[in-house]
């Protein structure tokens, strides 16, 4: 066991070495690497754009006339940023090499024995919730378009709801350690299990994918590191988490991370309030009479539209204060409202953190802590937002990053700057790292989720009909976590150039018409049975990907190739209307040139399935899929009924609602 | 480990069990539709009451934020409502029936 760890410490500390050294190396040419990745993609990092914004960007070609200036960039301190990392990084490996000497039996790794105290898993689940996304994207969304971010965050704490009504308390109730255990109880164990199995590999995939591919670009963007070493890095510490920690690591990881993250949020809220002379009133005053947030409205397509439409308010700066100006497609929005509200309950790493308690009251307990937590950061995250928009201006933040991804950490670093410039890079270096800590505890989750399903349902209870003893249980999840991690990483390199920004939804899609249906059915319908739980999870499944595949999140070539098409044609009038500088002549001639290359390129061209525009308009599939897959569960249940599943109702109900016999009479 | 069989399909007549049972799902199902269908009045009236959206209540702040504002409170005051309920009534029937089937 000894050899592990110095064989952990050994890569661990190589890894954290890669992190030390490239800033420097790459710090002169850092700066322009900065925006490029991005700025083709600005939806990549902040996988808000999930939420579908029916407008478009405007295309990232309208600016390039502007070479990046010194505000066009912004670069973490490396001297601040590389020890607090080293911090950050320390302490957890000392909670993994702590962890791992608990770690003895397949109880201990899925689930830290049920050890966890309410709180604790309270915390724990607002930081496997919390993803990069919500706090990087979710202020950026608000700091370029007001309201509409903020309304956009509020689904993600109501969708706790379902999870503390229905799912919570049941689950620890009648399950183990995964999803198929819930599932198999009153069922043919094999099929389910597989089934399910198949399920949550897949969301998890989907998920995982997405938050690589952002911790890469965060990464690259904030420390000026390599896309794969980033990628390579995390995923060596992810994997060590999990295979030597396994769920008490884990665990620890994401409370640590959701403590760093709520105190990063609160320290920069107050510096914003203080602003403001810790007035709401006056801070509301400041964002809707602010010079610059005014001008941003008065550009914004929406507001020019609604300008041609002469339905457009005199007040551009209350205007950002008032929704429309981002999401403007209203089924999509419910759409998505449906897929968080019931696809959160549905997330086996979600759900697995249940079995981590000892008790259904502990249960309780742990969503209501992580409801405060995770609602109070949303708060928080507003502030920041129009904090941002207000000492930044929308301008500044999307010089640096189309989509707004990096406008809390610029304010971090303006706040802090404002007291001396030390206390900015360090405010940023510690923002830095909490993003970081944020991507290492969501993605660690998601491994420990995926590789339960494939070690305890395929492995163990499909393969070896059960007959494991815990030390082959136990190898047989590190193994699959191993595995799982270095995929993870693989997906994660290669899917660099990829637009992901769809998986998450996806993720929350098929978890919401697939799983969800059959978790709640299995608990609280008596007729429910094998054959519903097959339906429900392969309809939903499948709906919601191909629903995904063929909808406006997929690539389409011609639409790309009028895009260009749009941002050459302005170019050229601006050139034709004297309008660009001559000293910016050449880059605007150029990127011209660049872009009527794209559309050539891409004009006549299909999507991945061969289509020439969407057939399916919503970004989110939820408001058909989730549907379907309900309607699919039950019928799949009636039409192949079971007096077997009916009969075991009793039992799965009693249990699910008092307790009874919890865990240990499913451990044969 | 010897596991303790029960009669689960007695249990599920027990009246105690019938009780909590009835309570629970009232109260659970209930107050989970009113949660749902206060969310979604939110992006219903974004996209299609705008005017409402935009009323200043107090110097800048509208109608809008303080409505995205409650959802907060709103959510938080189900929990804590249900966190009350479960303590005092499921929790102590629940008891009462475990410990009625375990004499």
């Amino acid at each position: 066991m000894k050899n592990i760890f110095v064989a952990l410490l050994i890569t661990l500390s190589l890894g954290t070495l890669c992190f030390a050294e490239e800033p420097k190396k790459d710090a002169p040419g850092a700066a322009p690497a900065a925006s490029a990745p991005v700025a083709g993609q600005p939806a990549t990092t902040g996988t808000p754009a999930v939420a579908a914004p029916s407008v478009a960007v405007p295309a990232p070609a309208a600016v390039p006339a502007k070479p990046a200036d010194d505000k066009g960039k912004l670069k973490a301190n490396p001297k601040v940023t590389i020890p607090i990392f080293l911090i950050i990084v320390g302490a957890t490996m000392g909670v993994v090499v702590w962890s791992a000497k608990q770690t003895k039996s397949a109880s201990d790794f899925y689930t830290a024995g049920g050890g966890i105290t309410g709180t604790q898993n309270g915390w724990a689940i607002a930081g496997d919730y919390m993803s990069a996304a919500s706090f990087l994207g979710i202020s950026g969304m608000i700091s370029l378009y007001g309201y509409d971010g903020f309304m956009y965050s509020v689904g993600w704490l109501v969708a706790y709801i379902t999870v503390l009504l229905i799912v919570a308390e049941p689950c620890r109730n009648a399950g183990k350690y995964t999803l198929g255990d819930i599932l198999a109880f009153r069922t043919n164990p094999k099929p389910v299990r597989a089934v399910a199995a198949i399920s949550v590999v897949s969301v998890s995939t989907f998920y995982l994918t997405a938050q690589m591919v952002g911790a890469g670009k965060l990464m690259q963007l904030l420390l000026g590191i390599d896309y794969k070493i980033a990628i390579i890095g995390v995923g060596i510490l992810m994997v060590g988490y999990v295979v030597f920690g396994g769920m008490t690591a884990t665990t620890w990881v994401q409370i640590i991370k959701a403590g760093l993250l709520m105190t990063g949020a609160g320290v920069l809220s107050v510096l914003v309030m203080l602003k403001s002379g810790m007035s709401p009133l006056q801070f509301f005053t400041d964002i809707a009479t602010n010079d610059k947030i005014i001008d941003h409205v008065k550009l914004l397509p929406i507001y020019l539209k609604e300008l041609d439409a002469g339905t457009a308010t005199a007040d551009p700066g209350q205007r950002f204060l008032e929704p429309g100006l981002f999401l403007t497609n209203p089924l999509d929005q419910i759409s998505l409202g449906m897929a968080l509200v019931l696809g959160t309950a549905g997330m086996p790493h979600i759900l697995m953190r249940f079995f981590t308690v000892p008790t259904a009251i502990a249960a309780r307990k742990s969503v209501i802590v992580a409801m405060f937590i995770i609602g109070s950061f949303y708060i928080l995250t507003t502030l920041l937002g129009f904090g941002a928009a207000i000492h930044l201006s929308p301008q500044n933040i999307m010089k640096v990053d189309k989509g707004g991804n990096m406008a809390a950490m610029m304010l971090a670093k303006t706040m802090g700057g404002d007291i001396s410039p030390f206390v900015g890079d360090l405010l940023l270096a510690f923002l830095c790292a909490v993003a970081f800590a944020t991507i290492l505890a969501v993605v660690s989750g998601l491994v420990l989720a995926a590789s339960a399903a494939i070690a305890h349902d395929i492995y163990v209870n499909v393969i070896k009909d059960g007959h494991a003893d815990q030390h082959e249980q136990v190898l047989a999840a590190r193994v699959t976590s191993l595995v799982v991690g270095v995929m993870g990483i693989v997906i994660g390199i290669a899917a660099e150039k990829q637009n992901v920004a769809h998986l998450v939804a996806l993720a929350f899609a098929v978890a919401s018409s697939g799983n969800l249906p059959v978790v709640v059915l299995s608990l609280f319908w008596r007729k429910f049975n094998t054959a519903g739980v097959i339906s429900g999870l392969v309809v939903g499944t499948i709906a919601s990907i191909g629903l995904v595949m063929v909808s406006p999140n997929m690539t389409y070539p011609n639409k790309v190739a009028d895009d260009a098409k749009k941002a050459y044609t302005k170019l050229e009038k601006e050139v034709a209307d004297g309008k660009v500088k001559p000293e910016a002549m050449e880059k605007t001639m150029k990127t011209i040139s660049d872009k009527k290359a794209e559309e050539t390129k891409n004009r006549g061209g299909k999507s991945m399935l061969g289509l020439d525009k969407p057939l399916f308009t919503l970004k989110n599939p939820g408001i058909v899929s989730i549907p379907l897959g309900f309607m699919a569960a039950i019928l799949g249940a009636l039409l192949f009924p079971s007096k077997r599943s009916e009969e075991m109702f009793d039992e799965i109900y009693v249990r699910q609602n008092t307790g009874i016999g919890m865990a240990k009479a499913i451990d044969h | 480990m010897a596991e303790k069989q029960y009669n689960w399909a007695a249990i599920a007549k027990n009246p105690k069990f019938i009780e909590l049972h009835h309570k629970k799902s009232a109260f659970l199902f209930g107050w989970w539709i009113f949660s749902s269908v206060y969310y979604f009045l939110l992006p219903i009236g974004a996209a299609y009451a705008p005017g409402l959206f935009k009323i200043k209540i107090i110097s800048n702040i509208n109608f809008g934020y303080i409505f995205a504002l409650s959802q907060f409170f709103v959510s938080w005051g189900i929990a804590m409502y249900y966190a009350h309920v479960a303590n005092k009534d499921f929790d102590r029937l629940t008891r009462e029936l475990v410990e009625e089937v375990s004499k």
